[in-house]
């Protein structure tokens, strides 16, 4: 044994002494690795204060950062999902139902509410992408199309954030339908004049980027969000060929004609009142 | 074992095989074997029968991607007269696996827009193994748009594995064209009937799909994603796809039951790919009687049950 043998185990940091520091202060950007302390992350909604990436936020949290204090209220909240099929793939569709709700503390992936941003009334909705991926199915429409209806019936305009996968396969063709139905509903705020706007956050992918996501009066993107129809590993084995760098990103999107702007989060608040606002010809 | 018969069907194909050796050898010589092959005949459409009585639904699947299935195309020519085929989006090109036009039904004019898959090899590639790019779709709303401006019913007919996940697809936005079809469609002012006579894959099939009555050939399907891509994402392996077929239900018996389709237009013994004619006559048939019936509604009442009969799907506890 020599001198650097010997002196490796004084050194060396295992699992054991990693776990003193207490769980969940600290978070580290997956973009630039830097360590960050949770409490200014959450401070500064979810993006790095070092390199700007966007990391993704529940759906709860993005509201409540959006929204005027005290102002938020909850619609059609009483939804849950019923497992038609009985679908079972590797585990059934009932427990992975129930598993989510458990890790999330929501009924499904979509959340929507009514309230104010800077004293402008405005309905919102928002995926959380982390239960099932976001993924839509009967509640994630049926919840779409009641905010929609609370629009027309308050003449409100409306918002949605999207973080989703896509249709949710254990509802099978069920979900494919809700792509037509959010689109056909959204049909009837544009008769009403009423505007849409949709802001598409990392990822915004399949059924839910070929429904609503896309068929905003004003498309806005997050910075660097994955946006597209078929996910990159499916391109990848259809062509065969390695993807262009930044493929499908949010500036990928804007270069390509596909949204108005990318917006950071920080300032998505301000900026979808103004734009709102004059939608609604309102003077400032 | 011949190619023109999926595994399931090759004791058909020896059955008919020996049917046409027989035939030859009768043609060839004094001997009578008429009987024999009538005789062979009937046991080849008994087998058939018993075959296709208890199909699973990934067998199922398999049928509706027959390769001698009958395609728009072939639908057009059997079902339809006058048919001028109409091309391109006006923005960027035409694109071969979508194709429309006017055509006259029963000597009325009506808009067209089909999925079309190829036959031999090189026209599966000019038809992009039936998988639509935007242009595609831009175009089928173009003609859909056309046919609104003119009052002309719209017959769309859905047959292909699903939009394509290409570079350029995405480029030119494969999700806002779909998209934009599904918003178009639920208000045009014309009745829209759909068929799925094929392969009913996903958001690439939806984007034609939105209208008044949706039916589906009976040994056509119609799903979420394809059973092998839900199988590799759920079951992380491509060779569940007949369990995947299975749980989502993609069939059109099951659809109905489930209350996803409208109707279901029955095919010949043996599928719609053992008698082309027989197969449009039926559909023909059907096609006529829902026009009718739709004919009858006066538009705002149309699009109010189009619109209804799109927001009932999917159900949720209410607490």
């Amino acid at each position: 044994m020599n001198w650097f043998t010997r002196l490796l185990p004084s050194i060396s940091t295992d699992g054991a002494s990693k776990k003193a520091v207490p769980e969940g202060l600290w978070d580290k950007c997956p973009a630039c690795s830097a360590v960050l302390y949770r409490v200014e992350l959450e401070r500064n909604q979810e993006v790095c204060p070092k390199c700007d990436h966007h990391m993704r936020i529940r759906a709860r949290k993005r509201l409540e950062n959006l929204f005027d204090e005290g102002t938020l209220v909850e619609l059609s909240e009483n939804l849950e999902p019923v497992d038609e099929l009985k679908f079972k793939d590797t585990k059934k569709y009932k427990d992975r139902i129930t598993a989510a709700q458990k890790s999330t503390g929501e009924k499904d992936a979509l959340i929507t509410v009514e309230g104010k941003i800077n004293e402008f009334p405005l309905v919102v909705a928002a995926f959380d992408f982390r239960f099932m991926g976001g993924s839509m199915g009967a509640v994630v429409g049926e919840k779409f199309v009641r905010a929609v209806n609370h629009c027309l019936d308050n003449d409100l305009p409306f918002v949605c954030f999207s973080a989703s996968g896509g249709a949710r396969m254990q509802e099978a063709l069920f979900s494919l339908m809700q792509m037509a139905k959010t689109s056909a509903a959204l049909g009837k705020m544009r008769r009403r004049g009423l505007p849409f706007v949709s802001v598409m956050t990392d990822p915004t992918m399949g059924g839910v980027s070929a429904s609503f996501a896309t068929l905003g009066d004003v498309n806005i993107a997050e910075p660097n969000a994955l946006i597209g129809f078929a996910g990159p590993r499916v391109i990848e084995q259809t062509v065969r060929e390695k993807l262009p760098e930044g493929f499908q990103r949010s500036e990928f999107l804007l270069e390509h004609g596909a949204i108005d702007m990318i917006v950071p989060r920080l300032e998505m608040g301000d900026r979808l009142v103004n734009i709102l606002s004059m939608l609604m010809n309102k003077r400032a | 074992m011949n190619p023109n018969f999926l595994d399931f069907e090759q004791p058909i194909a020896e059955l008919e095989a020996k049917i046409e050796e027989l035939r030859y050898v009768g043609n060839d010589t004094e001997l009578n074997l008429s009987e024999e092959i009538s005789t062979l005949q009937g046991k080849s459409k008994s087998l058939t029968e018993s075959i296709f009585k208890n199909l699973s639904p990934w067998q199922i699947s398999q049928l509706a991607r027959h390769p001698m299935r009958p395609y728009t195309l072939d639908y057009i020519k059997l079902i339809f007269t006058d048919f001028e085929e109409l091309h391109g989006d006006r923005a960027y090109a035409d694109d071969a696996p979508i194709v429309g036009g006017l055509a006259r039904l029963n000597g009325n004019p009506v808009m067209i827009i089909g999925q079309q898959k190829g036959r031999d090899t090189k026209e599966k590639v000019r038809r992009n193994f039936g998988m639509p790019r935007p242009e595609g779709y831009r175009k089928a709303l173009r003609l859909m748009k056309m046919a609104e401006r003119f009052k002309l019913p719209i017959m769309t007919f859905i047959d292909t594995p699903g939009a394509y996940p290409g570079v350029g697809a995405e480029e030119r936005g494969q999700s806002e064209a779909i998209a934009r079809n599904l918003i178009e469609m639920a208000e045009l002012k014309v009745p829209i009937i759909c068929t799925v006579i094929g392969e009913g894959g996903s958001g690439g099939a939806l984007a034609i799909g939105v209208g008044d009555r949706v039916n589906l050939l009976q040994y056509s399907t119609y799903s979420v994603i394809s059973p092998e891509g839900c199988a590799s994402i759920l079951w992380k392996s491509a060779d569940k796809a007949s369990d995947a077929a299975e749980a989502m239900g993609i069939t059109s018996g099951r659809l109905k039951e489930l209350g996803l389709i409208d109707q279901i237009i029955d095919e010949p013994i043996g599928g719609a790919h053992r008698d082309h004619e027989a197969m449009a006559k039926k559909l023909k048939q059907s096609l006529l009687e829902t026009l009718e019936h739709l004919l009858e509604m006066p538009t705002d009442r149309l699009l109010d049950s189009r619109y209804e009969r799109l927001i009932k799907f999917g159900n949720y506890i209410e607490t």
